[in-house]
């Protein structure tokens, strides 16, 4: 699949690294955002959609992340990304650790409440303490410092490659790894876990790591959020924020990663058109959520087959068979 | 005397969530549907009270009313969405429902608006009971743990002692042999979500006059239905009542004692039942 | 550990009030088959489940040597060389035939630390998936999904897997159930062929198969074993006729 998909890859990412020479700088800040949105999406794909782990708690992940550069920027000069950056990814890592090892005893239904309720706890930990600023939040007034010449992440430009090469080695990253060893080990947890513990798999190990990885990923998503905006609240790892990028695994359809990148773009865009239509927009996403789930079953990603389908039968002849 | 204040307010509360959980842990054990719409219909309730009691002046006329429009907005949905989940995965029946929250958020917000109320306490109902010369406890909320008590009661009795309890037992542990001796699940299922909704929605309406009405009051608490559910065991009542005790308990004594950690006090609780019983107290396989 | 035998002393396994499996002793030594035959109901799938992990007894031990293995999960039973195969094909449905085998080719290695060379490139564990899928007669059908394949194929692949694992140990539930007597044959000579430097525990009902493979013979009734010994012993013990076998005719009960 991957042979015949990279072409298509290659040219998708050359678009986006020519994107800012046609883009206004509202675009290119939106741009900005779903390429993030996409990084975040991903690391919930190699969950959901490799491992077969449905969390409904990943917001958490990203929202700690985010926190800890908050938290850990000077009041007055930018942040050195060298330095916050590894340390919003050890604290995702880590509390994806802790809360991980406590949940993947769990399975189905119990794994999803259990991964809402501690990314719940994680949300009125920060929205009902005074250790990060409350429902408020935290601002920081300046974009991280990149240290290396020439690259001023405060220029949205800047920023947007920052992003772009972030995404890029994410992406390219799981596509090793899930044609790895351990890949496979995940994606054969995710079709039969009984079978893979009865061949001799620890699966517990390496649903763990799995939750870690994804966990950590997620926190690069959450960090580059926060530099991004400058502020960062609780409702970052609200399970609105939860359900929605969930909402996107779907939209582009889970197991494929170009689908995680498809249905981040989907779903940012469906949210500014139906932003733009109402205020009261989130009628309008829930509606289409609910169509969604009902008539797209593999997501985008699965609409070309779903298309193709409908049009060779309409052309089938009663004699074919 | 201030510690059985606690203590009762432990177990008014704990009975309130029990009524809200019971419905989710059965629509849960019986069709397979994790349905994360469930705390909306608490809130549906509330606003419910609110409006239909502004409407008619009282919250005895209120109630019934409420509690049939409730059950039929169950049957509906069941009849339109949710009869399309029982048979695919959780995670399709996560984000419907996920979808179901922000319909009906916005549609409160379009309809009710944004507002809190509050909701008078029936005139009956609203002394309080003297406990000592000083202390004393307020009758409506020994009326809402008493009513609770009695609907856990008459469940029990339902599921346990009555023909229609044993065809959804029958329905919950072999559907296609419930079917095949002539027993329409279609039916059974339709009911017993209805009936969950209706529980849900009952329990936002007499809890209105102490909580108030506030847009996030469904989040709120279906989160600790979860944990309710994940601490008792998806599918048993008992572990239901029992966790939503407990949790009555940890959250009222917990704002008391430790200010600070009482909302983490309830996801701490759930941690370390999941440490020794993944599946909950009485869950099974 | 190809020397070790697979022992049982008083192997219990209650669920609430019934008593599937009780206090069943048995062994297994290499290069042998033991049959274990009885009606359904009897315990025997059970009774694979406990000696693989799947479940923990509620009493007795199992041994496999010295090693005590009474607790261990299925994972760590997996891991001494003990493979088994379930009676309701249990493979990975949207996978490839050849990919089955190469996942259990796989348990035998360290996948966890290795996140960057593609599992293809691994040459010994795709020259394992290979050479199960041909010991069991499945070789040209490598590439098909396992979903695709007829319900005898997916029993060889059943087979096939438990095979791609090196196993010393093999424990086979119903491995001829659903088969014609064709592929029956094929993998009643496989089995012999096996015997020869594996010890097979097989749970069957195939009276045939059972009598032309088995050097040693179980029949357990209500969880309990009912007579053990040497095939032709157990086929006229007069207990074991009334109980199970009924007439000497031969074929599925």
């Amino acid at each position: 699949m991957k042979r015949s998909l990279l072409p298509w890859l290659v040219v998708a990412g050359v678009l986006l690294l020519l994107f800012p020479l046609v883009a206004e700088k509202f675009y290119l800040q939106l741009v900005t955002k779903i390429m993030i949105l996409s990084i975040f999406a991903l690391s919930l794909d190699l969950l959901v959609g490799y491992t077969g782990l449905v969390s409904l708690g990943h917001a958490a992940y990203f929202g700690i992340a985010a926190y800890t550069y908050a938290l850990a920027a000077p009041s007055a000069d930018p942040a050195n990304v060298w330095l916050t950056l590894p340390l919003a990814l050890a604290a995702s890592a880590a509390a994806a650790l802790l809360i991980g090892a406590l949940v993947v005893r769990t399975s189905g239904v119990y794994f999803i409440m259990v991964t809402l309720a501690f990314a719940q706890m994680a949300y009125y930990f920060f929205h009902d303490t005074r250790v990060a600023g409350g429902s408020d939040g935290i601002y920081v007034n300046t974009r991280p410092d990149a240290i290396v010449p020439g690259l001023d992440l405060a220029d949205d430009l800047h920023f947007y490659y920052f992003v772009f090469a972030a995404l890029a080695i994410v992406f390219a990253l799981l596509a090793v790894i899930l044609r790895s060893p351990f890949g496979r080990a995940l994606q054969g947890i995710k079709a039969n876990e009984h079978r893979m513990r009865t061949l001799g798999f620890a699966t517990l190990r390496y649903k763990l790591a799995a939750f870690v990885l994804a966990g950590t990923i997620a926190g690069l998503a959450g960090y580059l959020a926060a530099a991004k905006e400058g502020y960062v609240n609780p409702e970052m790892m609200a399970w609105h924020q939860s359900g929605a990028v969930l909402m996107m695994l779907i939209l582009g359809g889970m197991g494929t990663l170009v689908g995680a990148v498809l249905g981040a773009f989907s779903y940012v865009l469906l949210q500014e058109w139906f932003s733009a239509l109402t205020k009261h927009w989130q009628l309008l996403m829930g509606g289409f959520i609910v169509a969604a789930v009902l008539l797209l079953p593999q997501g985008l990603v699965g609409l070309p087959r779903l298309l193709l389908r409908r049009r060779g039968l309409r052309s089938v002849q009663p004699n074919d068979d | 005397m201030e510690w059985l204040i606690q203590i009762l307010n432990s177990v008014q509360y704990g009975l309130l969530l029990f009524l809200v959980a019971s419905g989710l842990t059965l629509i849960f054990g019986i069709m397979g549907v994790i349905n994360l719409a469930h705390g909306s219909f608490y809130m549906i309730g509330a606003y419910l009270a609110f409006t239909l009691s502004s409407l008619t002046g009282s919250l005895w006329l209120a109630l019934p009313l409420g509690i049939a429009l409730s059950a039929a907005l169950g049957l509906v949905l069941e009849w339109a969405l949710i009869s399309r989940l029982y048979r695919r995965n959780h995670l399709y029946q996560v984000l419907l429902t996920f979808g179901l929250i922000l319909i009906f958020e916005e549609l409160r917000s379009i309809i009710v608006g944004d507002d809190v109320h509050s909701v008078a306490i029936p005139a009956v109902l609203a002394a309080s009971l003297p406990l000592t010369e000083t202390l004393s406890y307020p009758v409506y909320r020994l009326f809402i743990s008493a009513v609770c008590l009695a609907l856990a009661g008459l469940m029990y009795v339902t599921i346990q002692k009555t023909r229609f309890g044993m065809m959804i037992r029958a329905a919950a542990s072999n559907p296609e042999m419930a079917t095949s001796l002539g027993l329409d699940i279609r039916w059974i299922h339709a009911l017993v979500f209805a009936a969950g909704v209706a529980l849900a929605a009952f329990a936002g309406m007499i809890a209105a006059p102490v909580s108030s009405v506030f847009p996030g009051m469904g989040n709120q608490v279906l989160i600790v239905c979860f944990v309710i559910v994940v601490i008792g065991g998806i599918g048993s009542l008992k572990g239901a009542l029992i966790a939503a005790l407990l949790i009555g308990f940890a959250d009222t004594f917990g704002k008391v004692l430790l200010p600070e950690v009482a909302s983490i006090a309830v996801y701490l609780l759930m941690a370390v039942v999941l440490l020794f019983r993944p599946l909950g107290l009485f869950g099974r396989a | 550990m190809i020397d070790a035998v697979l022992a049982t002393d008083s192997l219990t396994r209650r669920f609430g009030g019934l008593v599937a499996v009780d206090a069943v002793t048995l062994s297994l030594s290499p290069r042998t088959v033991h049959a274990v035959i009885g009606p359904n109901g009897a315990g025997k799938s059970t009774l694979v489940n406990l000696l693989a992990g799947d479940l923990r007894p509620s009493a007795g031990t199992i041994r496999l040597g010295v090693e005590d293995i009474t607790d261990w999960p299925a994972h760590r039973v997996a891991q001494l060389g003990i493979a088994r195969s379930f009676q309701h094909t249990n493979v990975f449905g949207a996978f490839s035939a050849f990919e089955n085998c190469r996942l259990a080719a796989q348990s035998r290695h360290r996948s966890f630390g290795r996140w960057f060379v593609p599992a293809e490139r691994y040459g010994d564990w795709n020259a394992a998936a290979e050479a199960a899928l041909a010991i069991v007669g499945l070789g040209g059908r490598a590439g098909a999904a396992a979903t695709a394949l007829s319900h005898g194929e997916r029993r060889a692949l059943e087979i096939a897997m438990a095979l791609a694992t090196a196993p010393t140990v093999l424990l086979l539930d119903e491995p001829l159930a659903g088969m014609g007597p064709e592929e029956s044959g094929h993998i009643v000579a496989l089995l012999k062929r096996l015997a020869a430097d594996h010890a097979i525990l097989l749970v069957e009902h195939d009276m045939d198969a059972v009598f032309a493979l088995a050097d040693q013979l179980t029949v357990m009734v209500n969880g309990r074993i009912l007579a053990s010994g040497a095939p032709d012993a157990i086929r006229s013990n007069a207990e074991v006729q009334r109980a199970y076998l009924g007439t000497e005719a031969p074929g599925v009960i």
